[in-house]
C-alpha cells in the first residue's frame, strides 16, 4: 500500500479546509497570552513608556526606540547579583550532577543490602512536595550558620546556603533521571574492567561517566534553569540586596514604595531571560522531554 | 573426612563471601553517601523539626527564651481561626478549577490538537506552551501584571478601548480568574507533554481500523484515543493535585494572598506567610508549622500512593554485576 492515509470524510472543499483550520487557529489563540507578554517585554525594554502594546517615547508620541533602559547595566549592584544567580546556578549544575551521578550509578549497578530500600526511598522524595518544608528548612540553615568557619559561607543569608539547600532539593529528580541513564548502558566495558581489577570509583569516572554525557548534559541543562530563574528560595533564605540574585533582586525593585519604572524592570527581566531563550532555542527537544519529568514543589 | 574438609572449604568460602559482600556494600554506601547525607539534612531532619515546632509557640516575640511546648495548641487554634473556613474553600476552589480547566484539561485539549496536526506544527505549539514553565517567574508574573492593568497600560485594555469596554486594573477586580490562568498556563504544560507522548505512542493500526470502517474523528478520540491514555491521565490528575495543593510562588508573586484580606490566600501560602513572611516582623513559626505539618502529611501520603497504585517501583533492574 502506498499511502496509509485515508480520505473517508464526506466533507468536501471549504469544509474540509474549515475543518483542518480549526485546529491551527485554536492552538494560535492559546498562546497568545504567551505571545503578548512576550512581546511587551521585548517593547518595553526599548522604549521610553509603553501604552498596552505601543511604545512611547518622551514626547508622548508612538514610536521611539532607546536603549536608556540598558543603563543599569553600568549599575554595579547588577553585576553582583547576577554573579550570584550565576554562581547559584553553577553551584547546582556541579553538585546536582556529581552527587545524583554517584548516588544512581551505585543504585543501578550495583548490589546492596537496602538498595531497594533506598529506590523507592529516591522516588518517594521525587514526589515529595519540598516546598511544605521551607519553614523547617530555615531552622537548619540556622544551626548550619553556628558551624565554626563553614558556616559563614553556607549558613543562613549566603549563597553558598541557598545553593546548598537547592543541591539538596532537587536531587531526588538529578538520581531519579540518572539512574534511567544508568540503565540503559551495556555492561561490556564495566565487567571487563572490573575483572581486570579497577576499583568502582574508577570505573564510573573513567568509563560510565563518558557514556553518559547526554544525559548529563540534559540534567545540566534543567539544573542550571533551576537555579538561574530560582525565586522562592533566594526570597525565602536571604536578606537585603548583597546576597540577592536576580530575581529576588527583580521583586525588590517592583515592592518598592516609590513609583517603579516598568521599562527598566522589563530590560532587567529580558537581561535575565538571556541564557533562558539561549537553551530554548538551541535544545528544544531535550527540555521538552526533561520538563515532563521534572516539577519539582511547583507547578 | 571429604565431609569435614568440605564443611571447612564452605565455611571459608561462606566467610569470604562475607566479606565481600561487606565490602561490596561498603563501596555502595560511598557513593550514596554525599546524596545520602543532604537528603537527612534537608528532608528528614525538616520533617521532624516541623513537626516538633507546630507542638510549639514559637514566634519572634519568644525567640530567645527556651522552647515551650503547647501540645495541639496550635491546631485548635488552626481550626477555629477565624480565617479557616476561608483558606480551606480557597484552596479546594483554586486546586479544583485549575486542575480540570487547565492542568487536566487544557492539557489534555492541546495534546489532542498538537498530535492531529503537521508534526512540526504540534511540536512548536507544544513548545510555545512550555516557554511559561521555563520563564522565570518574577519575569512571567511581571507579563501577566501588564497585560492586566488598567489604561493607558494595559494591554487588556488596550483592546477593549475600541468598543469601549475598557476598564480598571483587571487584577484587582477578577484575581482568582488570573490567579487560575496564571498558574494554568505553567500547569498545563506537563499534562501537555505526558498525554502527546502517550497519544503518539497508540499503535496506528487501531485508528487506521477505525477509520476503514468510517469512524468520524471525533469518535476515535472518544472511543480509542482517550481509553488508551487512562493511565497518564490518571497519573497527572493525582500528580497535578499534589503540586497544586503545595504550590504557591505565583500567588505570592501575583496577588500575595490579596487583594484585601485573604481573597485568593491558600493553604500552602498561609502557612508560608505566617512561618516565614509576616509583615511587621512577626514570625510564627510554631503556628505556621502546623498550618504546614497538615500539607506534609498529604504529600507523604500522596507519594506513597505514587509508588503503590502507579508502580513506580517498577523501574527496579536487578544489577548483572554482582558481588565479584
Amino acid at each position: 500500500m502506498a499511502s496509509t492515509t485515508f480520505e473517508t470524510g464526506t466533507t468536501s472543499g471549504i469544509r474540509r479546509f474549515f475543518g483542518q483550520a480549526i485546529p491551527y487557529i485554536l492552538l494560535t489563540i492559546s498562546i497568545m497570552p504567551v505571545v503578548i507578554g512576550y512581546a511587551w517585554l521585548i517593547i518595553a525594554t526599548f522604549s521610553y513608556r509603553t501604552e498596552g502594546l505601543l511604545p512611547i517615547d518622551a514626547e508622548g508620541n508612538v514610536g521611539g526606540f532607546t536603549l536608556r533602559n540598558w543603563s543599569f547595566l553600568s549599575n554595579p549592584a547588577i553585576w553582583r547579583v547576577t554573579i550570584n544567580s550565576f554562581m547559584i546556578a553553577m553551584a547546582m549544575v556541579i553538585g546536582v550532577g556529581f552527587i545524583s551521578s554517584l548516588a544512581a550509578y551505585a543504585l543501578s549497578r550495583m548490589n546492596f543490602s537496602g538498595r531497594k530500600g533506598f529506590l523507592s526511598l529516591t522516588l518517594l522524595l521525587h514526589a515529595f512536595p519540598s516546598v511544605t518544608l521551607l519553614i523547617a528548612i530555615f531552622f537548619v540553615l540556622n544551626s548550619i550558620s553556628k558551624i565554626p568557619v563553614l558556616g559563614t559561607r553556607i549558613g543562613y543569608n549566603t549563597i553558598g546556603g541557598v545553593a546548598l539547600v537547592m543541591v539538596a532539593l532537587e536531587l531526588p529528580l538529578g538520581i531519579w533521571l540518572m539512574k534511567g541513564f544508568f540503565d540503559n548502558l551495556s555492561w561490556d566495558m564495566e565487567r571487563a574492567a572490573l575483572i581486570d581489577g579497577a576499583s568502582r570509583f574508577r570505573v564510573w569516572w573513567e568509563i560510565i561517566i563518558p557514556q553518559i554525557k547526554p544525559g548529563l548534559a540534559a540534567l545540566a541543562i534543567f539544573t542550571f534553569l533551576s537555579g538561574w530563574s530560582a525565586f522562592l528560595i533566594p526570597f525565602t533564605f536571604t536578606v537585603g540586596t548583597k546576597v540577592a540574585n536576580l530575581p529576588v533582586f527583580m521583586r525588590q525593585m517592583i515592592s518598592d514604595t516609590a513609583p517603579t519604572n516598568w521599562n527598566a524592570i522589563a530590560a532587567l527581566g529580558l537581561f535575565q531571560l538571556i541564557p533562558v531563550m539561549i537553551f530554548f532555542i538551541f535544545t528544544q527537544e531535550m527540555l521538552l522531554s526533561i520538563y515532563s519529568g521534572g516539577s519539582k514543589g511547583g507547578m | 573426612m571429604a565431609q569435614s574438609t568440605g564443611g571447612e572449604v564452605l565455611a571459608e568460602r561462606a566467610s569470604h563471601s562475607r566479606w565481600v559482600q561487606f565490602k561490596s556494600t561498603m563501596e555502595a554506601w560511598g557513593f550514596m553517601a554525599p546524596a545520602g547525607v543532604l537528603v537527612l539534612i534537608f528532608f528528614f531532619i525538616p520533617v521532624i523539626i516541623l513537626f516538633v515546632l507546630s507542638l510549639t509557640d514559637l514566634s519572634s516575640s519568644n525567640f530567645s527564651e527556651p522552647l515551650t511546648f503547647v501540645g495541639l495548641e496550635n491546631y485548635f487554634r488552626m481550626f477555629s481561626d477565624r480565617f479557616f473556613p476561608k483558606i480551606l474553600g480557597n484552596t479546594l476552589f483554586y486546586v479544583i478549577v485549575t486542575l480540570t480547566l487547565f492542568n487536566v484539561g487544557m492539557a489534555l485539549v492541546l495534546a489532542l490538537l498538537t498530535t492531529h496536526i503537521n508534526r512540526k506544527a504540534g511540536f512548536f505549539f507544544r513548545l510555545m506552551w512550555l516557554l511559561p514553565r521555563i520563564t522565570p517567574s518574577v519575569v512571567y508574573i511581571l507579563m501577566w501584571q501588564r497585560i492586566a492593568q488598567q489604561p493607558p497600560f494595559g494591554i487588556i485594555n488596550q483592546f477593549l478601548e475600541p468598543f469601549g469596554l475598557a476598564g480598571p486594573y483587571w487584577l484587582r477586580v477578577y484575581p482568582w480568574l488570573f490567579v487560575i490562568l496564571v498558574n494554568g498556563f505553567v500547569g498545563a504544560s506537563f499534562g501537555m507533554i505526558l498525554f502527546s507522548s502517550a497519544i503518539e505512542a497508540i499503535p496506528k493500526d487501531y485508528i487506521t481500523a477505525a477509520k476503514v470502517d468510517g469512524a468520524s474523528e471525533w469518535q476515535i478520540i472518544r472511543d480509542i484515543t482517550i481509553p488508551m491514555i487512562r493511565w497518564p491521565l490518571l497519573f497527572v490528575t493525582t500528580y497535578q493535585t499534589l503540586s497544586l495543593l503545595t504550590s504557591f510562588e505565583f500567588i505570592l508573586l501575583l496577588t500575595e494572598g490579596g487583594p484585601g484580606l485573604f481573597t485568593t490566600e491558600v493553604w500552602a501560602l498561609t502557612a508560608y506567610k505566617r512561618a516565614l513572611k509576616t509583615y511587621f516582623g512577626h514570625n510564627q513559626w510554631g503556628y505556621g508549622a502546623a498550618w504546614g505539618v497538615i500539607l506534609v502529611i498529604i504529600g507523604i501520603g500522596a507519594a506513597i500512593v505514587y509508588l503503590r497504585v502507579f508502580r513506580f517501583g517498577e523501574l527496579v533492574q536487578e544489577p548483572k554485576i554482582d558481588v565479584l
